[in-house]
């Protein structure tokens, strides 16, 4: 696209996709917007039709001062961390695994993407069900047969346990990405690295990982973003008790519980704030590995 | 001490064996070259020195130790990639003190030996750059400045020039070789240029399909081919082989003649054949030639020559520089 004819003639080809695009992005956010200064629960008779009372900032003050706000967040950050963390550690893990030549490789590698096919619902249920139900559930089992108490998964370590389940979700994503950036590092490198006297360890710690910086950045901010808005996991295995309220799911439980739907959308709004103040966060730390 | 033996080594990929046995002595402060047609296992005999790779079977041995078995790292080797297998994400400095740091060496002196290595090669202005923001022949220097400084036993080079382009391999050839002048270290060089071949070695070793052909010094492989092989990859242009008539006539299957030892004329001579592609390179001219007698022929003539295309001229050749194979390809 060197030329002005052609710039613009691109411009114009892009103009429905870009217009779409936005409308769908900005009606919702400038709604959401709208219904945040107004008093509107449904319930009680508000209605678009009767015109909605505007209370100013009443909603961002109530949503912030209600006892279920800063344990929320709390909750999402926990999730978020807990995921990344795992995900990446044992996706590097995996990757390396996996780039070794071993007898059915092909195979190996389509059983660890599955989960990624499998919706966020039904790896929730079974999980809650198969795995984690504490009479019949096969951790419970292996408990036992061990001689030791079930663990009552959901409610007992209700944090671990959802962080377990959307690890459990994620990982395949993230040993993709690690597994095709492992492939794409020079065995020369590592050759050159061995002659240099560099042990296993430190030819990863020096060699591997360094080269891995870029893939591990993207996977972050990639789930990051899809995590900071896990809602079916949560829905079907604690529905939000136990601590396992996140963000996300507190606006949920306003607007639909409740019938709050201005206090919702506020909650909305902060959900914003605080989804650009981790991303800039996180592009502060690792963005910088993107260039170069 | 650099010393370096192979007895009966061999290598196979699976059922492929790519060196068959294989017995090769390198001596302290050699310069060896192995050179060979592509696929012929240089890199693999480089690799099996090195420790990239194990041997199938057969003992390799440096300074007089077993090291069969050791780990590259345990060799003392230092090696030199084709593709320089510079790490990306450190500087300059950083790639060359990587073996010391490895090593455990005090910052100091590795400071020390990294100025050192960088003032050899000319890269005392680049030691804080990434290696994506050097010249090819710069990422060069910094690959043989990572070897050098470990003071390796003996340097490993795998067609080290390859990616280079023409003008600044002449400049690296040099500058390789007087290295090896000044370090006085065992050097194994890998290339499949025998131009590269004949200028550097002391000793060169041709291989053809994993089997040492002949090994010596560039002049005794000039002058002394054990076999055609040999004889065909050793001196630019080819040599010319004749086959028929006129090798019968000396007692061979097959003669081989170079292009510089047939002389042209434009009056008289043995052979009567027409000039076809003509290449003059100012100090010297190549012809290529048709003759009857003894098929397309390359000669060699020195300085300018008024034969063109088209032209009839007469071919000699010095009978004192023929050298005559049998039937297998084997030098009589
Ligand atoms: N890892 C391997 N697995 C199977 N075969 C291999 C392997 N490495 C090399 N070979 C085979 O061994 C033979 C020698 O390869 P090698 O790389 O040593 O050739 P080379 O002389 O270095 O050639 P070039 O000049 O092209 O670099 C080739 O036929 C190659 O196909
Ligand atoms: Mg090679």
């Amino acid at each position: 696209m060197a030329t002005q004819h052609s710039r613009s003639a691109a411009r114009l080809m892009m103009a429905p996709a870009v217009i779409l695009l936005l409308g769908w992005m900005l009606v919702p956010l400038t709604m959401t917007l709208y219904f945040s200064f107004k008093k509107y629960l449904p319930l009680r008779g508000d209605s678009l039709a009767n015109g909605l009372e505007w209370v100013g900032f009443e909603n961002y003050v109530r949503f912030v001062s209600s006892s279920s706000f800063w344990p929320s967040i709390q909750t999402t950050l926990i999730i978020v961390g807990g995921v990344l963390f795992i995900t990446v550690i044992l996706g590097i893990l995996l990757a390396i695994l996996l780039d070794q030549p071993m007898w059915g490789q092909g195979v190996v590698r389509i059983l660890v993407i599955a989960p990624f096919f499998v919706m966020p619902t039904v790896s929730a249920l079974v999980w809650k069900n198969i795995f984690m139900d504490p009479v019949n559930g096969l951790l419970a089992h292996l408990w036992k047969f061990f001689g030791a108490e079930p663990v009552q998964w959901l409610s007992q370590a209700s944090l671990p346990s959802i962080i377990m389940i959307v690890s459990w979700q994620w990982l395949p994503f993230a040993t993709l990405i690690l597994l095709t950036a492992i492939q794409s590092l020079d065995s020369e490198q590592l050759e050159a690295a061995e002659m240099d006297g560099a042990p296993v360890l430190k030819r990863f710690w020096f060699i591997v990982l360094p080269h891995l910086s870029r893939a591990i950045t993207i996977v972050i901010l990639i789930q990051t973003i899809f995590l900071l808005s896990i809602f079916a996991e949560i829905f079907v295995t604690t529905a939000g008790a136990f601590g396992t309220k996140t963000l996300t799911y507190l606006i949920f439980q306003r607007v639909l519980e409740s019938q709050n739907v201005g206090l919702g959308s506020a909650g909305g709004v902060y959900a914003i704030i605080l989804a650009n103040i981790v991303a800039i966060f996180l592009m502060r730390i690792v963005g910088k590995n993107l260039d170069a | 001490m650099g010393t370096i033996t192979l007895s009966k080594v061999t290598k196979s990929f699976g059922e492929v064996q790519v060196i068959p046995p294989l017995d090769l002595t390198i001596d302290d402060g050699e310069f060896v070259v192995f050179v060979g047609p592509s696929g012929c296992g240089k890199s693999t005999l480089l690799r099996l020195i090195a420790g990239l790779e194990d041997v199938t079977s057969g003992t390799v041995k440096i300074d007089g130790v077993d090291a069969t078995t050791l780990p590259p790292a345990k060799r003392g080797l230092a090696m030199v990639f084709q593709s320089y297998a510079l790490y990306p994400h450190m500087s300059v400095r950083k790639n060359i003190a990587f073996p010391l740091k490895m090593a455990g060496m005090e910052p100091a002196e590795a400071e020390k030996r990294i100025a050192g290595a960088a003032k050899v090669l000319n890269l005392t202005d680049y030691l804080d750059r990434k290696p994506g923001q050097l010249s090819g022949g710069q990422r060069q220097r910094v690959a043989i400045g990572r070897a050098i400084v470990r003071e390796p036993s003996a340097f490993l080079f795998d067609e080290p020039l390859s990616n280079l382009d023409a003008a600044l391999r002449v400049n690296m050839r040099l500058e390789i070789s007087e290295l090896h002048q000044t370090l006085k270290t065992t050097m194994v060089y890998v290339t499949h240029d025998q131009v590269e071949a004949m200028t550097m070695a002391d000793k060169i070793v041709v291989l053809h399909a994993g089997v040492i052909e002949q090994v010596g010094s560039p002049l005794e492989l000039y002058n002394n081919p054990r076999n055609k092989f040999v004889a065909g990859f050793i001196g630019s242009p080819k040599m010319n082989f004749i086959e028929g008539e006129i090798a019968t006539k000396h007692n061979a299957a097959t003669i081989g003649i170079r292009p510089e030892h047939i002389s042209l004329s434009t009056k008289s001579g043995d052979w009567e054949g027409v000039v076809g592609v003509s290449e003059h390179l100012g100090s010297d001219t190549f012809f290529h030639v048709k003759t009857k007698a003894a098929g397309l022929l390359n000669v060699r003539a020195s300085g300018e020559v008024s034969a063109r295309h088209g032209h009839k001229v007469f071919l000699t050749p010095d009978t004192s520089k023929i050298h005559r194979f049998d039937k297998a390809g084997n030098a009589l």
